[in-house]
């Protein structure tokens, strides 16, 4: 069977055109500008996964969230399962860049980070 | 007071020209930012997917900012937050206001910095009442992002820009029902792969060919009317349906913000609606230089970046007295290109062609001509207007090649033309 992909390893976000046989095994592909796009291929079919960028409450911050990501890609399906975890956090301030906020999220084996620092409020940081 | 460079705007590009200039050994600059901190729209981007060009990586949007504002901290560049340029002359006279009162700069070389804000309900002239509950992209971004507030929980999105695809993940995640991306084109207007991780994967229907045709709710947002429109763009009468929602995302349109540009007499491209520059990223003002989203709309940040920083190089010999003067070899695209950039060269250095088509390719060429005579052609699967083409150009290839540049006479091979051939 043949179907259309958009590979989203970059932005270049190459069409790639899959024969597939049974769902799952890959026959021939035409479209990928890079290597990239066979390995993302491959693991669409098998086990497709997204990373989750979004934000958690801090307390007493100069800034009333901090924004967060995984370090790694989790499977699509358990998305929803990591960012209930996410949003039930209470955070204190001071929080500092790449801070590890949650390690080995539910077992998935990524951990969740800061992607910035957020000062106390008040404090001389929080203008910088 | 004096200084060799002020830069306006602390975003990324700002930022890339601060750190290359200081780099190259420019010691009296400063950065105006008009907001609390530096970093620009990247602040409130908390999405993944920037710098895996420039740090073969997928950082968020604060992480990219963090990795040249900790450059700016550690090289000790000056920069003065919640500064308002409110004045700049085409005598490099830069008037900022600040929480110290008025400071007044009297510059070697300007750096216009300032990117790009968004079209709003009122460029698009959408009929209807006029409720709460309509936001640009970028504000409801801000909103949820930064001030952890929420802007609705029923929302239909007009525009397939990156931003209103984005946002339409974004709301999905926090709770929010999308009931869908509306867009007047035939094809979408954001990368190809944010239809995929940002749509089809929280299964969000883009509508093609469709658009708002009208506004209703007293207070708040009660609902929009959409209907196809026709190859003209025009709405279809018959094809109106209601969609019941609290919010309205526009996603309309980024426009290059100039305002202070022709204050100082910049003059603009009226494609790009940021500064006509030649290949130095200079302007038709002596001293005044533009890159990033100011001079013409990128779609990723590692490109601003590269260009701001190849402008630092220009400003750092324009200061050294190294820069020949403008060139006369115009550049210009056909039908099919939506706008070339830069506007102008001399041909006696190697440059970058920026370039957006005007549809979508496939199988195409993108042909660089001069004269008749080919210069510089580039095979590609598709090409999209969502997706900013640069091509290298050598200036061994150009017509005249080898002529003494300081001379700064037309050279006798004549324009540039670009063009798509498919």
């Amino acid at each position: 069977m043949l179907k259309e992909y958009t590979c989203i390893m970059c932005p270049r976000g190459c069409d790639i055109e899959a024969n597939i046989e049974d769902d799952l095994r890959l026959v021939s592909t035409e479209g990928a500008g890079c290597p990239k796009g066979l390995s993302y291929l491959r693991q669409e079919l098998a086990d497709p996964r997204r990373n989750l960028a979004t934000s958690a409450r801090v307390l007493g911050g100069s800034m009333p969230l901090v924004s967060v990501r995984l370090t790694g890609p989790i499977p699509k399906a358990r998305i929803g399962e990591a960012l209930a975890v996410i949003q039930a956090l209470r955070l204190k301030a001071p929080i500092q860049a790449g801070q590890v906020l949650i390690e080995n999220l539910n077992g998935l084996g990524t951990d969740v980070i800061a992607t910035r620092q957020v000062p106390a409020a008040g404090s001389p940081e929080a203008r910088r | 007071m004096k200084k060799e460079v002020v830069i306006i705007g602390g975003g990324p590009a700002g930022l890339a020209a601060a750190v290359k200039l200081r780099e190259r050994g420019i010691r009296e600059i400063v950065i105006l930012e008009r907001e609390e901190n530096l970093g620009g729209i990247l602040r409130q981007c908390i999405h993944d997917g920037f710098g895996l060009t420039r740090f073969r990586e997928s950082l968020s949007g604060p992480e990219y900012a963090r990795r040249f504002i900790e450059r700016v901290w550690a090289l000790d560049i000056p920069y003065v937050t919640e500064a308002s340029v409110i004045g700049l002359g085409a005598d490099r006279h830069v008037t900022a206001a600040t929480r110290n009162g008025l400071i007044e700069y009297e510059a070697e070389a300007v750096v216009l910095a300032m990117g790009c804000r968004e079209r709003t309900r009122g460029a698009l002239a959408i009929p209807g009442e006029r409720p709460a509950g309509i936001y640009t992209a970028g504000i409801a971004q801000a909103y949820i992002n930064l001030h952890n507030m929420m802007i609705g929980r029923e929302a239909v999105i007009l525009g397939s820009g990156d931003i209103g695809m984005i946002m339409a993940r974004r709301l999905t995640l926090e709770g929010a029902k999308v009931k869908g991306v509306f867009e007047i084109l035939p094809y979408p207007c954001g990368l190809p792969r944010n239809v995929t991780q940002c749509l089809d994967d929280f299964g969000i229907p883009l509508h093609l060919s469709h658009t708002v045709v009208d506004i209703k709710g007293r207070s708040r947002l009660e609902g929009v009317t959409v209907a196809r429109v026709d190859e003209s763009l025009v709405p279809i009468p018959g094809t109106e349906y209601e969609i019941p929602c609290d919010s309205l995302i526009l996603s309309v349109g980024l426009i290059p913000e100039n305002e202070l540009s022709l204050g100082a007499s910049v003059v603009l491209d009226p494609r790009t609606k940021g500064p006509e520059v030649d290949e130095f990223f200079r302007t038709n003002v002596p001293g005044i230089f533009a890159a990033g989203n100011v001079l013409q709309v990128h779609d990723l940040v590692d490109f601003v970046s590269l260009e701001a920083e190849k402008l630092a190089d220009a400003v750092a010999r324009h200061l050294a007295g190294g820069l020949p003067p403008r060139g006369g070899v115009e550049l210009s695209g056909d039908g099919t290109v939506g706008y070339v950039l830069p506007r102008r060269v001399g041909g006696a250095e190697d440059f970058t062609l920026s370039l957006r088509v005007k549809r979508p390719f496939r199988n195409c060429e993108i042909r660089v001509t001069q004269a008749g005579h080919l210069v510089k052609s580039l095979r590609l699967r598709k090409a999209i207007p969502a997706e900013m083409i640069r091509i290298p150009i050598r200036a061994a290839d150009l017509a005249g090649a080898g002529a003494p540049a300081a001379a700064g006479a037309p050279a006798s091979a004549g324009p540039l033309e670009v063009g798509v051939l498919c």
